[in-house]
Order: C-alpha cells, then structure tokens, then sequence
C-alpha cells in the first residue's frame, strides 16, 4: 500500500535534492527505461516524456508533508526544488526498499543537466527507431533546443553506460 | 482519388451531446465499419462509474464519434482558409481523432494498472499492425497510418495538429467531460463548446483562443474541476475500482500458483504471463470479462468469487478519510495485523487509494512549460497564459487538493459471529 509513493521517497532520499520538474520527471521516466520497477505512465509533452500520474504523486507527498517543495524565480519562470523531510524518511521505514542500483543510478542521473536528460529520454522514448529516425525525431520535435550531432552521440553512450550499470549489478 | 473520394450523400449519428455527427469522406466512413472501431461499442467510456451514476453506459464507441464530430467541426467551420492552417491535414487530424482511444481495452484503467498495460501502445499496434484499420489508412497511402499513429502519440512534427486532438483544451476532453456530464445526468460539467470553438485559431504550434472567448475557457475549466471531484474521483466508483483491481490481481495469483479453475481465465492467459498479445487483447472486451466474473462468482476460492460477487452485485467496500502521515501508518501496520488475526486477508481486503491513482488531471499553467498551457490571443497579437489573465483560474490551479481513502468490506467487520473482540477493535481504530 503506497508502494509507489515510498518509491519516489525512496529515488528523493538517494540523490538528496532535485533541482527542477523537468529534471525530476526526467530521471524517474529514465530509470523506468533501465528496467527499475517504476509504473508511473508516461506520455510524449512538449519537454519529452512526461507523467501526470507522477506530477500528482508528488503532490499527495508535498501535501502530507514528505517532500518538501521550494519554489524560486529563475530569469522568466519559476524553478521547484524538491527533497525529502523528516516525516518522509520516517515514512520510509515502514518500507523495505533497498535498491542499492537504482540510487547508483539515480545519483549519475542527478549530475546531468536537465538538457541532456531531456535528450536522453527522448533518445529512448523513441529507442524501437533506427538511429537515424530517431535523430530525425530530435531535430524536428525539438527544434528548439538545437541539440548537435555531438550532444545525440554522447546520449548513446551514457545510455549504453546507464545499461551497462544496470545490467552488472543486477 | 481515396483520401478527398466522398460518400454520395452524407450520413449522420443522432448523436445526444453535438445532435448530429456528419459523415463525408468515404476513409472515415470505412475506419468506422472496421471490427477494430466496432469493438469500442462494448467498452464503456467510464468504467465502473455506472455503478454509482446509472446513466453511465456510454461507450468508447460514442466518444470517439464525438472528438471526430468536434474536430470535423474545428477544421471545416473554423480553421478552412485562415493563415496557419494547412488544408493538406485535414483528412489525418480527422482520423486521428475518431481512432485516438482504439488501443483501451475493458475496464482499462485497472487493466493498465494490474498488468503494466499502456493503451496507447495497443493503439499504434491496431493502426500499424495486421488490422482492417491499417488497411482503410494504408489506402490513402502508405505512410499514412504512421502519421495517425504519431499524431495519437504526441510525436507527430505539426504541434498544431496534435494539439487539437491532445492539449489541456483539445476536443478529447471537450467531448468527454460534455458527453459524461449528459450520461451521469449531473448538472456541472456544461459549458459552450460552441462559442469555445468559435474563438480558436491555428497557430504554429498549437491552437490559441481569443481573448473575448476566456469567461467560455473559464467554464470549461471549472467544469473539468468540477466533474474531477463530484463524477471521476467519486468514492463509490473508486471502491468499485478497487474490488475490480483485486479480483485481477487473486485470478493472476491463482493462476500462476496452479489453482484449478471451474472456469479457466483463457482469454486473460497472455496478460498473466506478462506478454498480451494484440489479437489476445482485442478478444477482451468488457462483455467477455464480465462473463468471466459472473462464472467466478461461483469458484472454490473464497477470495475470488467473494470479491466477483460483490462486483457484480454491487456490495462494495466501505471507506474512511485517510492522511498517510506516520500516526496513520502506524494504524495502518496496526489494522493489517488485526485483520489477519480476524481471518481477512488485507492484501485484498484493506486498500488504500490515492486521487494519484487516477487517470484525469486539473488545468496546469505549466511552471516549467512541461504541459503547453492555454493560450489567449490578445487584441494586440500578443499571447498570455490564460491564468494570468483569468482570476477564477488562478484561483482553481494553485494548491491543489489531494485526497486518500481506505476501503475496507465492512460487512466482513459487522458480522461479530467470529473474531469478536478483534472486529471490535478494528471498526473502534477505523472510526476514532
């Protein structure tokens, strides 16, 4: 019972502090791709993939008072921090979540920027496409960002790395 | 020519929410004779909701012909011959939005829920697979079904497109909450889609409203509030949800644990092993599941045919507020020990639901701009977020309300002929 609320207390406590919505959304959708027993459904939005299910999961947490959310302006918008409270911790001991992976996997998320993991999971929301279609998808649909050749390489090689972790240690 | 061929005469839907649904093109008249489309006419729109709002019987079948109907009408009414708009995407934002719910299955929100499902992935399936769907689409040519199926994805590279069928104001969500507020019969949820539709305009990436039209957007919005809390999040359907969910989760267990079924789940036999096949899955639809309930009401299991006869008859659980703060875990712990003591298993008797747990979602402004907000278009060009610009809805997307239950067969607790003391003890930390 609240099993997938303990967990995303869980993913708070192994990384400490996540700095922004995106990012946050980023790495649980990232980590479910590498296999680690996240259910929450994602759907393709403006920013990649994005969970409502996951959005309202952390406000039930904000509410009951285990994770605590700081809001701060950042140039034209407004930037979340998020990270576990006391209560939220001790909610955490009515569970037995030890997944000594998932937090090696959460922390090497937690130092990318939220740009490079936006690229890396739209790399692997459309990962069933050759590479090349896959690099059409990021050209077009995120036009915006102007993500080089370079940058789409190096999120190839951090996904191997990311299944590589995953799958050694498992 | 296939994609521009029209019937001879038109052919209309009474349809109850728009009146009249019109059919032209000869492909949207071929995708909905296909058994694919016809299949959604025996799935419900709402789910277990018709156990508390009688009225609910409506079907995919009839809201998909109405997101058709409301694009049909955006497109043809409003956006033919403005600037931004390109008449060439006509035909694929229509299909888009009559096949977008193809892939749900029965009771799918639980469905997804116990078996890890994503209807949208069934939904590409159908429109690219081996389907009379992906032939009618592939007529028009052979890339076509990849367009509609990344329009229904989200991924499709006109934003404007997709925006119409999926946006925080697309004709998905008008069409339902109008269509679900007709069916429950409740008196919130109306609002003027057609003056709504009267004030969208195409713009590049998505469809903007002009800002005379923002008191119609404000009443869509607190209808979409409104209809969250009074018929989606209602406690009686969630019960009836949780029943639902656990029979799934006791049918798997004692499949896989080997029990001998009187009647034996066939047609649930993929799903259990964890890989649904397409054609499996398109067998299953909420008739099939429901004869299976009724047959299981009668299983040796006493878990299983307690839980399907109380579906089926509409003996749900019961429920009290529940705030997961560490006191009321702690009561928790305590009532899962208590109702093993008192012979009741709580891993399908004790269930605590969350509004999480739910598949609808309020307007967001979009911090971060990770959901496209609505747009209004101001007299100057200019564009401005709508809460910015609307008090009432400033009001309504701020703090938003949260909200857990737990659900527990309270006949099991009233009946004191076994366990006494410890009903007594449970219903006395379930009612303190």
């Amino acid at each position: 019972m609240l099993f997938e609320h303990a967990k995303m207390l869980k993913a708070l406590a192994a990384v400490g502090e996540i700095v922004g919505r995106k990012k946050l959304q980023k790495m649980i959708y990232i980590a479910k791709k590498m296999n680690f027993p996240f259910y929450e459904k994602f759907d393709f939005h403006f920013y990649g993939p994005y969970s409502e299910e996951l959005t309202l999961r952390m406000e039930e947490l904000c509410n009951v008072g285990f994770v605590q959310e700081m809001r701060e302006k950042k140039g034209g918008y407004y930037q979340y921090r998020y990270a576990l409270t006391e209560a939220g911790e001790q909610f955490l001991t009515h569970y037995n979540l030890d997944m000594p992976d998932l937090d090696v996997c959460l922390r090497s998320l937690n130092e990318q920027s939220a740009r490079f993991l936006e690229l890396v999971s739209t790399i692997l929301y459309f990962e069933d496409l050759s590479k090349d279609e896959v690099k059409e998808k990021v050209f077009t649909l995120k036009s915006k960002q102007r993500y080089t050749e370079e940058e789409i390489e190096e999120a190839y090689l951090y996904i191997e790395q990311l299944r590589e972790q995953a799958y050694v240690k498992s | 020519m296939y994609p521009n061929e029209k019937l001879s005469e038109e052919k209309v839907f009474k349809d109850p929410v728009h009146r009249y649904v019109h059919v032209r093109d000869k492909v949207i008249w071929d995708l909905i004779g296909t058994k694919e489309f016809q299949r959604l006419r025996r799935i419900k729109q709402l789910g277990t909701t018709y156990l508390t709002f009688h009225g609910a019987e409506h079907s995919r079948f009839n809201h998909s012909l109405g997101v058709y109907e409301i694009v049909r009408r955006i497109v043809d009414d409003v956006f033919a011959g403005r600037a931004d708009w390109d008449e060439n995407e006509r035909l694929l934002c229509l299909c888009a939005a009559l096949l977008h719910d193809l892939g749900h299955g029965p009771f799918s929100h639980s469905f997804e829920k116990v078996f890890h499902l994503d209807h949208e992935q069934f939904t590409r399936a159908i429109i690219l697979g081996d389907t009379e769907v992906n032939a009618v689409l592939r007529r028009v040519s052979s890339d076509f079904p990849k367009k509609v199926a990344e329009v229904i994805a989200k991924t499709y590279e006109n934003k404007l497109v997709v925006s119409l069928i999926s946006s925080q104001i697309d004709a998905d969500r008008m069409d339902y909450l109008l269509r679900d507020a007709y069916y429950t019969g409740v008196s919130y949820g109306h609002f003027d889609m057609e003056r709504i539709l009267r004030v969208m305009r195409p713009r590049e990436e998505q469809v903007v409203i002009k800002r005379s039209g923002m008191h119609a957007v404000e009443d869509y919005i607190m209808s979409r509030y409104q209809m969250y809390w009074q018929v989606y999040f209602h406690p009686v359907t969630r019960s009836a949800e949780v029943i639902l969910t656990k029979i799934l989760h006791r049918a798997k267990h004692l499949y896989l644990t080997g029990y001998t079924f009187q009647t034996p789940p066939v047609h649930f036999q993929s799903l259990f092993h964890g890989h649904a096949q397409l054609e499996d899955y398109l067998k299953l639809d909420e008739a099939v599941t429901l004869f299976y309930f009724q047959q299981w009401q009668e299983e040796r299991d006493a878990i299983l045919s307690d839980l399907c006869r109380r579906f089926m008859n509409r003996n749900l659980f019961k429920y009290v507020e529940f705030q997961p703060t560490n006191e009321e875990m702690k009561k928790l712990m305590e009532l899962t020990t208590l109702f093993k003591k008192a012979g009741i298993d709580p891993d399908y008797y004790l269930v605590v639901d969350s509004s999480s747990d739910l598949p609808y979602d309020f307007y967001r402004p979009g911090e971060e701009e990770e959901r496209l907000p609505i747009y209004l278009l101001m007299p100057s060009g200019e564009l401005r977020e709508l809460s910015r610009e609307s008090t009432i809805v400033d009001a309504i997307s701020g703090k938003r309300r949260t909200d857990h239950k737990l659900y527990f067969p309270k006949d099991f607790l009233d009946d004191l002929s076994t366990k006494r003391n410890v009903k007594k003890k449970i219903k006395q930390l379930l009612y303190e």
